[in-house]
């Protein structure tokens, strides 16, 4: 048996100071640290941020009423909505959805006159593409307004009772292809995730294949180390890095793109130290895995892609098939989504979040245990 | 500890698939010798050092280092020895005095910044502790590297080349601290291509192939030769001529 050195802190300690000395001299992968955020707030901002307008709308007037065709007229006038043609079947509006034709279907349904003039509140149901969530948000809001005020000349007088606080007309959406219903709320804090998630593991992955290929490596073997001494203290100086791109998103998120933050900051903040943590893992486990710096990168993409597309960022999570769904409950992201949209959106608190945050908790400790196991004390 | 020894090895082996790269070699190092390790390239110098320090895991072999099992007690070995690789191993992207705290803070070295000021001073890097080891010449460079061995007083050196790419007085300076540090009970064990360090060495052995081929004073490897009035030269030459026919690569 090997006698083993009992575990140091203060080696652990000079682990930590190099690399972020190190870490500081690197301009290229600072620059990535900062730039990554960005670039991806850019791009997804963009389309999140645009308020598409003009969207291809189809109306089914089952009731051919003065209120139907003033209903019809002020679509027509919207700068939302680009009236293509009036349909006459459910069938062909089932059709012209489904090719993406159209983005809504607006139907008028029989006898939608004669409800509204007793008082009943009927029914206008919105059928729509919702496949892009974020081109359907602000045109939905929107029809209430201009539903409201198409009906409002005929509501004068006696019937003006009707138009009352919330409105005259039940408004019935349904998002379709997209039960989830993923709108720029989802969008954002979800990027928080994605962009950690790239970001962590590719530079760990790095950190043990970068010391052997520059020859450092035998120098660190000469001396008396402990693998979890050399593996934590390369982790540590990067939790502050991934709090610098929690900082940056959640400030563009509230400034940008005015998300609600309906829960405890300083709750996703706890959380997000877990998450950071346990794609750092995993990035230095690869690395103790990878023969050289183009393995660990190609690793990297190997995590990176299944957690983007089967986290729940990209599709909704109970729309993938089974398979799908068990490689999701996996990866650390699909949790953290849950928790940071949980947290931002539903004010989830901490009895929530602890049932997905063990699940990321019980990742990094596996991977890191992997990395220990894997990690070579010598050259060969 | 009292040890006769400081390296005391018996059949160190190491093959690279099934290539035997050192084949059982026997050495023993005294406390305090200066030991010149000698050899073509490719003979097995590094890899043998490499295994007496742990970092390669040896086929077969026993013995002890600084008295410690040379298998076995590898983090023991470590913590006593100073290893001076032959490529250059310390942190480009780390400045002289960071490198050098670094491995301060790695062995433990109590009063560290009193360790490391004097390590720069010992060196003549006094004034030039802020610059980067990547922009160091390569001279300047197997200073640095010489320096970070020594800072946690290690009891023996192993040193891979320290004088590759030095130029001839640095070269002499660093033989005269190897031979005071020495004269202070620091054991060495070198490597070396240049003759005159190798004369400047109490004792030698001669690698080819992986095999020990002689071994003594320089005097005795020259008197063993049975060549008419030789240089060491003369006698390394001939030896490498003469192991060729045995070996094939
Ligand atoms: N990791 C390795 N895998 C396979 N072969 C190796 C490995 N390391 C060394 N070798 C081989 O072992 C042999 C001895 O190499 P070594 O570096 O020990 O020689 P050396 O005596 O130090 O040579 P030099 O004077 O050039 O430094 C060489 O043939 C080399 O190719
Ligand atoms: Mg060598």
């Amino acid at each position: 048996m090997k006698k083993r050195t009992p575990l140091s802190f203060a080696r652990f300690w000079a682990i930590v100071i190099k690399e972020f000395v190190q870490m500081r001299r690197d301009r290229l992968t600072f620059g990535m640290i900062i730039g990554i955020p960005v670039v991806q707030l850019m791009l997804f901002g963009y389309a999140i941020n645009g308020d598409p307008k003009h969207l291809p709308t189809a109306v089914l007037l089952a009731d051919n009423s003065q209120q139907g065709r003033s209903i019809l007229s002020a679509l027509k006038n919207s700068d939302y909505f680009n009236f293509v043609r009036e349909l006459h079947t459910e069938a062909e509006a089932e059709k012209v959805l489904a090719r993406g034709e159209v983005q809504f279907v607006v139907t008028v349904p029989e006898n939608f006159s004669r409800n509204l003039l007793r008082g009943e509140k009927p029914t206008i149901l919105v059928e729509a593409d919702a496949t892009d969530p974020a081109a359907t948000g602000n045109a939905i809001a929107s029809l209430r307004t201009l539903l409201t005020s198409a009906l409002q000349q005929d509501l004068k007088g006696p019937l003006a009772f009707l138009a009352g606080s919330d409105g005259p007309v039940n408004l019935l959406v349904h998002a379709r292809y997209n039960p989830e219903g993923i709108s720029q709320y989802n969008i954002v804090p979800g990027l928080m995730g994605v962009v950690l998630t790239m970001t962590m593991v590719m530079i760990t992955g790095l950190a043990i294949t970068r010391e052997r290929e520059r020859g450092t490596m035998e120098n660190l073997l000469s001396m008396p180390t402990r693998p979890l001494e050399v593996l934590l203290g390369k982790i540590i100086p990067y939790i502050f890095v991934g709090y610098i791109q929690v900082g940056l998103i959640l400030a563009a998120a509230r400034y940008l793109f005015h998300i609600p933050m309906t829960g405890s900051i300083p709750l996703l903040l706890l959380t997000s130290l877990v998450f950071i943590a346990a794609n750092l893992a995993m990035g230095i486990t690869f690395s103790t895995l990878a023969k050289n710096q183009l393995q660990a990168v190609q690793m990297t993409f190997f995590f990176f892609l299944p957690s983007l597309l089967l986290s729940g960022f990209m599709f909704p999570f109970r729309g993938m098939p089974e398979w799908a769904q068990a490689i999701g409950e996996i990866l650390p992201l699909t949790h953290f989504l849950r928790i940071i949209r949980g947290i931002l959106l539903k004010g989830n608190g901490f009895e929530e979040v602890i049932l997905q945050l063990w699940q990321i908790a019980l990742f990094a400790v596996v991977v890191l245990a992997v990395g220990v196991k894997r990690y070579r004390r010598t050259l060969d | 500890m009292t040890e006769s020894f400081a390296i005391d090895v018996r059949g160190m082996t190491k093959r690279f698939g099934d290539h035997t790269v050192v084949n059982g070699i026997d050495l023993q190092v005294r406390g305090g010798e200066v030991y010149g390790f000698i050899g073509p390239n490719g003979s097995g110098k590094t890899t043998f050092i490499r295994m007496l320090c742990g970092l390669l895991a040896a086929d077969a072999g026993e013995g002890s280092c600084l008295g410690f099992d040379v298998i076995t007690e590898s983090d023991a070995i470590k913590r006593q020895v100073g290893y001076m690789t032959q490529r250059f191993s310390f942190y480009e992207d780390l400045s002289i005095a960071e490198n050098l705290d670094f491995v301060a803070r790695m062995y433990g070295v109590e009063n560290r910044r009193e360790a490391v000021r004097e390590g720069i001073e010992r060196l003549g890097l006094a004034g030039r502790q802020k610059q980067l080891a990547g922009e160091l010449s390569g001279g300047w460079k197997q200073r640095l590297a010489l320096a970070a061995c020594l800072i946690h007083n290690p009891r023996l050196l192993l040193l891979d080349e320290p004088t590759a790419g030095v130029d001839p007085k640095a070269r002499q300076e660093f033989w005269d601290q190897i031979r005071e540090l020495a004269r202070q009970g620091l054991t060495f064990l070198i490597t070396t291509h240049y003759m005159d360090e190798a004369e400047r060495c109490d004792r030698l052995a001669y690698l080819s192939y992986g095999n020990l081929l002689t071994h003594g004073t320089a005097a005795e490897v020259i008197a063993g030769a049975g060549l008419s009035n030789p240089s060491l030269e003369d006698v390394f030459i001939h030896l490498m001529d003469s192991s060729k026919d045995n070996y094939s690569l």
